[in-house]
């Protein structure tokens, strides 16, 4: 009955360390400076985001070098709701950001999914750059270069306009947003433990024999597409207020390249790895970038280096010592 | 196997296929009926994988067509038939790497249930799927091995487990591309077993196999079909094709009967 026993308890240790790491994260903003806690509120609508790329990535083999087109689109439908169109309720822009990247994604899905590979990643890239050219071309609609502003939202109906923006964002808005992220990342974990998700799993490992099994891999590529699509819109939708500001810049491939740099800093094979890339790359730019202009170049040969030494990320990394303590 | 009823299940009719210049099927027609163990037999370049791959759907033939019982087939692919009831295992091994052997069957088990778009319901905790998977293990004996991943398995299993999954799927055909190949000569009768005994509790109406070892086609089928440079050289039952020289001299015992070949060709030339 020993290994049941130990199954358990990892379980429960999982259970103990997922419990005290959230606790901790709620709490952050009451014993450091706002500008940490503004960083984490960033990092929490990134974090949002990989998730959903994660599944297109590590769980599908999709590698797509556009995600950050969908994050574009829930930041825009942010600052149109709110500047445009006068709607202020935070849950609206949320359910709004969605049903357009939803549907956006199932009409470039149906395209993207017919290839794999680099055929796959540079549609992907294509089409992020057509929309980057659509917000900077459309200027009337979509203030171009210079982008629109995002007013701040109601959270739960509540107006939080007499609060001091840095009070706002650090404290009810980072709650709001990690408890966002604390609903997704179960919902995902549900998604990734489901049939659906042996499935996708199945097509990443081998789609020829995924096929003959009856899994109807084209089809499944493209639910994963709309899923993460949908999840981006949503990271960028919370990002949107927190910068106060979107312009075509999110939706430039150098922005693709930073989630998929994300993704490979923590590890597309763990399922918390994007969440671990994304928070280290956060925090290493806001260090490296105050420390020198040439703050690229140190994160092009980081990338660099974790792609040869240690291609499972930081989760990789972390999994495989503990493995050597444990025999 | 069952008693053959008669019923036609398969049939290929007219199938040609070329790569380029080279012709890998060359006109090639035969129906397969309920209840029966057909073998494919031929030399190296025969043309017997293309064969399973067009009845299979993964390679569309330049001419002719395949039917499924009553519906024509052709080309439709396999993720299709295998929904209809026709599903086959590989020569090489073809396998989810990073599955535990419960994994792996469970794919299968998930798409035919039809249960693969349950976005939110938990794998582990669906007793119908796991049950089942862990079923088929026991069924082709790597249910000690359930939790071993399948790229730590060895190549005999390996290969079963490629059938095993084939056969999760619950088809009324199964195409075996060379069940038997990699695998040593003492475990091979112990998986023809396995199959046979598996596909009667499944109820697997009729199975294909491409074999190269002559004396499991012989000792298992009830009908031969031997191809030769994408033809049909001779379809009939065991008896008939041992005493069929020339099928015997291309495909059986080729090097020892070469002489009888060529005065054969001579012959009809």
């Amino acid at each position: 009955m020993r290994i049941p026993w130990e199954a358990t308890s990892l379980k429960n240790f999982r259970i103990v360390v997922l419990v005290v790491v959230s606790l901790f994260l709620l709490g952050l903003p009451l014993f450091t400076g706002q500008f940490i806690s503004y960083l984490m509120l960033t990092f929490f609508a990134y974090a949002i985001t990989v998730v959903g790329f994660n599944l297109l990535f590590g769980y599908t083999g999709l590698l797509s070098f556009g995600h950050a087109l969908f994050m574009a689109v829930g930041a825009y439908t942010a600052a149109f709701l709110t500047s445009r169109f006068s709607v202020l309720y935070m849950e609206v822009i949320l359910i709004v950001s969605v049903i357009v990247a939803s549907i956006l994604a199932a009409l470039i899905g149906t395209i993207c999914v017919r290839y794999i590979k680099i055929y796959f990643a540079m549609l992907t890239l294509a089409f992020g750059m057509l929309f980057y050219t659509f917000l900077l071309k459309f200027y009337y609609l979509t203030g171009g270069d210079e982008g629109m502003r995002v007013l701040r939202p109601y959270l739960l109906g509540f107006n939080f306009s007499e609060v001091p923006k840095m009070q706002f964002l650090t404290g009810s808005y980072y709650l709001y947003t990690f408890v966002i992220l604390a609903i997704l990342m179960f919902v995902m974990w549900k998604i990734i433990s489901s049939p659906f998700g042996l499935c996708l799993k199945a097509i990443r490992d081998n789609p020829e024999k995924a096929e003959y099994l009856g899994v109807s891999v084209r089809k499944y590529r493209w639910y994963a597409f709309v899923i993460s699509g949908a999840y981006a819109a949503i990271g960028g939708a919370l990002l949107a207020p927190a910068i106060g500001q979107v312009d075509p810049g999110l939706t430039y491939w150098t922005h693709s390249g930073t989630l998929v740099f994300m993704t490979l800093l923590g590890g597309f094979e763990n399922f918390f790895g994007p969440l671990i890339g994304g928070i280290v790359y956060i925090f290493l730019q806001d260090k490296i970038m105050s420390l020198t202009q040439y703050w690229r170049f140190i994160f092009g040969g980081i990338l660099a280096f974790i792609v040869i030494a240690a291609p499972g990320g930081i989760a990789g990394v972390i999994s495989s010592l503990a493995k050597r303590r444990k025999s | 196997m069952n008693e053959a009823t008669g019923r036609m299940i398969l049939s290929a009719q007219d199938l040609h296929k070329h790569y380029g210049e080279f012709c890998a099927l060359g006109g090639v027609s035969f129906q397969i009926n309920e209840g029966e163990f057909v073998s494919i037999i031929g030399p190296n370049g025969a043309g017997k994988t293309t064969l399973i791959n067009v009845l299979t759907g993964l390679l569309k033939p330049n001419q002719g067509k395949v039917f499924f019982k009553d519906m024509e087939i052709t080309g439709i692919g396999p993720e299709r038939l295998s929904k209809l009831g026709l599903a086959r295992s590989f020569q090489l091994v073809n396998i989810f790497p990073n599955f535990t052997v419960l994994e792996f069957l469970m794919v299968a088990i998930v798409s035919r249930l039809g249960k693969g778009k349950n976005f939110f319901s938990s794998l582990l905790r669906d007793q119908e799927v796991t049950g089942e998977a862990l079923e088929v293990a026991e069924l082709f004996g790597l249910g000690e091995k359930k939790d071993v991943l399948t790229k730590n398995l060895p190549q005999g299993d390996k290969k079963m487990l490629d059938v095993a999954s084939a056969f999760a799927l619950h088809p009324e055909v199964i195409l075996l591309d060379e069940p038997t190949s990699g695998v040593s000569t003492s475990d091979k009768n112990k998986i023809m077993e396995t199959l046979v005994s598996a596909s009667k509790k499944i109820g697997i109406k009729s199975i294909i196999q491409v074999e190269h070892d002559m004396d499991i086609v012989f000792s298992y089928s009830d009908r031969i079909i031997a191809l030769h440079q994408g033809k049909i050289l001779a379809d009939g039952a065991p008896e008939t094709i041992e005493k069929d020289e020339e099928v015997v001299c291309t495909v059986v015992g080729q090097k020892e009967c070469f002489k009888i070949f060529s005065s054969i060709l001579n012959r009809e030339g």
